[in-house]
């Protein structure tokens, strides 16, 4: 395949639970090449939001390197992941998690507060995303005026808007009827195929995981490929 | 200033909850106002004093005369460059009600000695022709109305006239104002050759001198010298600076500073207490959506901010209001009591440190919910959510 995107080499994360000590991954090893649309399944608790949070420098493995897009986060500094985010890495979550106070407009303006970007330049690419993701008009609508999928498309166009190479999705269509689901599910494989976004989608449903190109199965802290069922 | 939007709309996430605060912010800085312009005007005439100007008054009290020929003595004394005189005429106009300080001075000197003063010199000069002329400060002259030419009765209470007569009628020969927006102007002077002539008893005393010192020389030591001198006599003087002259007059109004001071401190306490339960409710309600910012590539610090502009701009809301409102009504009294309490006044000064007052409320508020902010993690924020 191409070149490589994502790269965890022996990842360990450990979480101190009480007196306990729990290995969430350990000695985790993964690579996700450029343009991909990796599809992670697993049961509940099995370390699936951990690997997502390395990924996208939210959080740092115990023991092990990540390596995104070339930038190795386990050894920058927080205020330098929270900029480098800001730029490489577009997050999607199960519950949108939109601010209520704005539009769906200023809520996809969000991430460009954070570049150079005059008022109106940030307005016309907050604009752009939306259009992508077919809501130009509910541009002025509050998230309470909006339905579950329309919620989740918005806040796509949040993580598309900064032109991240690398969405991370966590059970992306979670809260979401099948047919909305579905949209959502199309919408991620859009992005992956004509805008060229590597994506790394966490799900429960394997219906969702087929939209991806390939299925890996995370348990207890291991990953594994299996012929999709 | 891109982040304004972001902060406006937290602040009015809870429409009724802010407006509740920026109500209390509001009572808070206009009672700051209100409280800092009455403060003011007690303390006026010491802020506007003249550190080279000294008041000779009788060392029992304000109230007892001093002989006229303590004059020429003052005037030699080392160190005197000028001396006046002035006295009180305690009358009212109309209706006592209108009640403003009276004071037969000689005009030359007078005027000469506060030259903070200013007149056209032909309304000066008609003023020292006119035996029976006074002149107003623009305070009065808009408080009553009154144009130069008018014929203006004052009421005594003190000072009878030899013939019997409570009225003393005045010609209004000039209108002065003065460079110094804080001191009061709400004052009518007239001549003392008229009143000495005029009056039916005290004759040849005054009420207490004003003098000013020789530049380079040292205003206590000229103080000592003129009290050593009158030492003894049957009419034994205190000389003090302008400014302990009306430290000691206000003194007698008690310590309103103190309690100007006092009950602000307790309104402030309790605003603190209320914007800062605000706040916290309102970073509570929101951890989930801080932690959104954060993953989005907002740093730490930059949430800091955002959540002590937002109080800062609950402060600002609640308090310029306050201070525009109370400055509209402390315009309003000076029309009103202008001449009562002279000076009454809402001073830059009170306003920058009324603003100063907002913005260190608002961090003061706003800083422990905003480190709370600062601190959260994203990682066990989101999974809470
Ligand atoms: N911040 C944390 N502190 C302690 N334990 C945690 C923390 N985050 C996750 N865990 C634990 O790690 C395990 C994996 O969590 P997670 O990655 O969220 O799993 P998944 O997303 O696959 O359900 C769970 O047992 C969870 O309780
Ligand atoms: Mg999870």
């Amino acid at each position: 395949m191409s070149e490589i995107l994502a790269r965890l080499e022996d990842v360990c994360r450990t979480y101190q639970k009480g007196r306990e000590k729990v290995e969430v991954l350990h000695q985790l090893n993964l690579e996700v090449p450029k343009g991909d649309f990796v599809a992670i399944m697993g049961p509940s608790g099995s370390g699936k939001t951990t690997l997502l949070n390395l990924l996208g420098g939210l959080d740092k493995p115990t023991a092990g390197t990540v390596n995104v897009g070339g930038a190795e986060l386990s050894s920058m500094s927080n205020s330098q992941l929270s900029r480098w985010r800001s730029t490489n890495i577009g997050f999607i979550f199960q519950f949108y998690n939109l601010l209520p106070v704005l539009t769906a407009l200023r809520n996809v303006e969000l991430p460009l507060l954070l570049t150079d970007f005059s008022s109106s330049e940030r307005v016309k690419r907050a604009s752009i995303a939306l259009d992508i993701v077919g809501l130009a008009d509910r541009a002025r609508h509050y998230p309470r005026e909006l339905s579950g999928g329309e919620e989740q498309r918005v806040a796509i166009a949040r993580a598309i808007v900064s032109d991240p190479a690398l969405l991370l999705c966590d059970e992306p269509t979670g809260d979401l009827d099948r047919e909305k689901a579905d949209e959502i599910l199309r919408l991620l494989q859009v992005l992956n195929r004509e805008h060229g976004k590597t994506i790394v989608m966490v799900t429960h449903d394997a219906q969702a995981a087929e939209f991806a190109n390939r299925t890996l199965h995370c348990d207890k802290g291991t990953l594994e490929a299996r012929v999709a069922a | 200033m891109k982040y304004f939007r972001l902060i406006w709309k937290n602040a009015w996430r809870k429409k009724i909850r802010t407006s509740l605060t920026i109500l209390s912010v509001f009572v808070a800085f206009l009672l700051f106002a209100l409280l800092s312009a009455i403060g003011f005007a007690f303390r006026g005439g010491v802020d506007v004093a003249d550190a080279e100007r000294l008041i000779v008054i009788h060392k029992v009290s304000l109230i007892n005369p001093l002989p006229m020929s303590y004059m020429n003595r003052i005037a030699a004394t080392e160190g005197v460059a000028s001396v006046t005189h002035a006295s009180w005429f305690g009358g009212y106009y109309q209706d006592p009600r209108n009640q403003f300080p009276q004071f037969p001075i000689d005009p030359k000197s007078y005027l000469d000695m506060y030259p903070e003063f200013t007149m056209p010199t032909d309304q000066i000069q008609a003023f020292e022709r006119n035996r029976t002329g006074a002149i107003v400060g623009q305070d009065l002259a808009t408080t009553y109305g009154w144009k130069i030419g008018d014929r203006i009765p004052i009421q005594a209470t003190i000072w009878t006239k030899a013939d019997g007569g409570r009225t003393w009628e005045f010609e209004l020969e000039g209108v002065f104002s003065s460079d110094d927006p804080r001191s009061s102007t709400a004052v009518l002077l007239f001549q003392y050759d008229y009143f000495e002539e005029a009056r039916a008893f005290g004759k040849g005393t005054v009420g207490w001198y004003i003098l000013r010192v020789e530049s380079g020389a040292d205003p206590i030591q000229v103080a000592n010298a003129i009290d050593l001198q009158f030492a003894n006599s049957p009419n034994e003087t205190k000389t003090s600076t302008e400014a302990a002259f009306a430290q000691s007059f206000m003194k007698q109004f008690g310590n309103i500073a103190l309690i100007v001071t006092l009950i602000l401190g307790a309104v402030f306490f309790t605003l603190l207490l209320v914007s800062g339960n605000t706040m916290s409710q309102s970073v509570r309600e929101r951890i989930s959506e801080l932690a959104v910012l954060k993953t989005l590539g907002f740093t730490d610090r930059s949430v800091l901010g955002i959540v002590l502009s937002e109080s800062v701009l609950i402060m600002l809301l609640g308090g310029l209001l306050g201070l525009g409102l109370g400055w509209l009504i402390i315009q309003g009294l000076a029309q009103q009591i202008g001449s009562f309490l002279p000076g009454i006044f809402l001073s830059p000064k009170a306003i920058v440190i009324g603003i100063g007052m907002m913005i260190g409320a608002g961090i003061l508020a706003g800083i422990f919910p905003a480190l709370k902010a600062m601190r959260l993690s994203i990682i066990d924020a989101l999974a809470r959510a």
